[in-house]
């Protein structure tokens, strides 16, 4: 018996398919102009001058919320791990093991997740609303383009700002952890930072902060689009916000596993394998 | 020579047919009015002249230039030739009423910093207020919004002034002083104007010309005096205001009877 599939189906399926790959095209030209932007105009004191306060925004006040997750992830992962290590024997080393998971990968993805929610969102929110007010076609008709004007000096500031604030979660996590290990949970100082010291080498610190730059570009990138494309009114505006965060987030743990792999076939083609128990 | 020409313009926003092949020439120097239904497509039209929307076929011209073809760069330098007030404004929030105003004129020209603050409280004079310089546009009314916006639309000193509904949502006195402006304007500047209204009265006092839209073509193309005489049943309908049996076909939901009050 031949079973026959329905046409509507077909069409749908059709349908999201080229919206998919429409979208797609899309977000892609809106990246290469604004890629082409920061060549030809980054560089310049009217950047510049629009980058300042964009990275007060972006920075600054993102500080407190970079600052408690980091300090309290920190701060979990010592009581996770302890009671493990302590099973065999090996709680002295606590702080190689949670030192190079904060530096690694838990303070470069958890900073970056605290900026798309933060950051992402109102700059979609931001942008969204220039958007159904008809701002953004107001600066088009000046003859200003939008992307040179708005999306370059956010995207700068994300790009910029979550590296630094990427450094500052993985300073507070230290330091949570550290507190937490030593002072309640009667891991011996010396020994702590002495394996901590061991465990954390410049590469894994740098393999944070480098795939921040990208966690960054990501959440910079997706929430101006999203903005620039949201619906009309303010239901159209809060979906854009919504779809920002969405799509930053997966775009951070995609992007994280491939700068994981990466770094690891890297390291081990220059070092070869190293055991944090060594 | 027309200044802007459109040629045979279709455009549709997915199985919405906006505009069906319109036809336009516009001369320099004079107030042409383009009236409307809602939706008809009117300030479509409008962003077309100004490479806001691409046609899906047809073509813009501008000086004897085709500019419909042309890339966002080089628009940038041909917009800079237009003014466009927008039905709300569209003025930025974050920055204050001066600000807003100098805008174009930091972004294209070299001129110091005190020299665009002179040019910008001049078109804010000029507009007709000159002491809220320093206000959010937040704190303004309806109309000062649009007049504001007007003085951010000259700033560059424009061969064209583009109006989006400018009367739309402003009582008959704030209507009256916007139509009294743009014809200021009109005489001061000596700009060629394209007004977009469904507001009858503010066309019959601005307008040269006017130019009606209807079911995505131009139905009619006249002075005011010939409007008010013609005798076309859709063009009457709509100069004298009166809504015809088809528009309102869809308020005959409830089963009783419904007819028109001046029947």
């Amino acid at each position: 018996m031949i079973r026959t599939m329905p046409v509507g189906l077909v069409e749908q399926i059709g349908r999201n398919t080229n919206n998919a790959l429409a979208a797609l095209g899309d977000f892609s030209l809106f990246v290469a102009r604004t890629f082409l932007f920061v060549v030809t105009d980054g560089w310049r004191w009217k950047t510049i001058r629009l980058l300042l306060p964009q990275a007060y925004e972006v920075g600054t006040r993102s500080v407190p919320v970079v600052a408690v997750t980091g300090a309290f992830i920190g701060m979990v992962l010592s009581i996770e791990t302890i009671t493990q290590l302590k099973t065999v024997e090996q709680e002295n080393r606590i702080g190689s093991i949670i030192n190079v998971s904060v530096v690694k990968q838990i303070g470069p993805v958890l900073a970056a997740v605290m900026l798309a929610g933060r950051v992402g969102g109102a700059l979609t929110a931001e942008l969204g609303t220039m958007n159904v007010t008809e701002q953004l076609d107001a600066l088009r008709v000046m003859g200003t383009d939008p992307v040179r004007y708005l999306v370059v000096p956010r995207f700068l500031a994300c790009i910029f700002l979550t590296p630094i604030l990427t450094i500052y979660s993985d300073l507070l996590g230290v330091i949570g952890a550290w507190l937490v290990s030593t002072r309640f949970l009667g891991v011996p100082e010396g020994p702590y930072w002495a394996y901590s010291a061991q465990g954390i080498e410049t590469w894994q610190i740098m393999e944070g902060i480098i795939k921040s730059i990208f966690f960054g570009a990501a959440i910079g990138l997706v929430a101006c689009y999203k903005g620039f494309t949201c619906g009309a009114g303010a239901s159209g505006v809060g979906r854009a916000c919504t779809d920002s965060f969405v799509t930053s987030f997966i775009a951070i743990i995609v992007l994280n596993f491939f700068a994981a792999r990466l770094a690891q076939d890297w390291y081990t083609m220059l070092y070869g394998t190293r055991s944090i128990f060594g | 020579m027309p200044l802007i020409e459109l040629r045979n313009l279709h455009k549709r926003f997915g199985r919405q047919i906006v505009l069906r092949g319109v036809n336009l020439q516009i001369e320099a120097g004079h107030v042409l009015v383009i009236i409307g239904a809602s939706g008809s497509g009117k300030s479509v039209m409008l962003k077309h002249i100004v490479g806001l929307l691409k046609p899906d076929k047809g073509e813009v011209w501008f000086h004897d230039r085709r500019i419909d073809t042309l890339s966002e760069r080089e628009l940038q330098s041909v917009r800079t030739r237009f003014g466009f007030l927008f039905q709300m404004g569209a003025l930025f929030d974050s920055i204050n009423v001066l600000e807003n105003v100098a805008f174009p004129l930091v972004e294209h020209s070299n001129k110091s910093r005190e020299e665009i603050e002179a040019i910008a409280m001049e078109k804010l004079r000029l507009v007709g207020l000159p002491d809220i310089g320093r206000k959010m546009p937040a704190e303004l009314s309806g109309g000062q919004r649009k007049r504001v916006a007007l003085a951010r639309a000259i700033a560059l000193s424009p061969e064209v002034i583009l109006y989006d509904e400018p009367t739309t949502g402003l009582d008959p006195i704030r209507s009256d002083v916007i139509n009294e402006l743009i014809l200021k304007l009109q005489r001061e500047l000596n700009v060629t104007s394209v007004v977009v209204t469904h507001d009858m009265n503010s066309a019959f006092k601005i307008a040269d010309r006017i130019v009606m839209l209807h079911e995505g073509l131009l139905v009619f193309d006249g002075t005011v005096e010939q409007i008010k005489s013609c005798e076309d049943e859709v063009v009457k309908r709509f100069v004298t205001g009166e809504a015809g049996e088809a528009d309102l076909a869809e308020l005959r939901t409830t089963g009783r009877e419904f007819r028109l009050t001046n029947q």
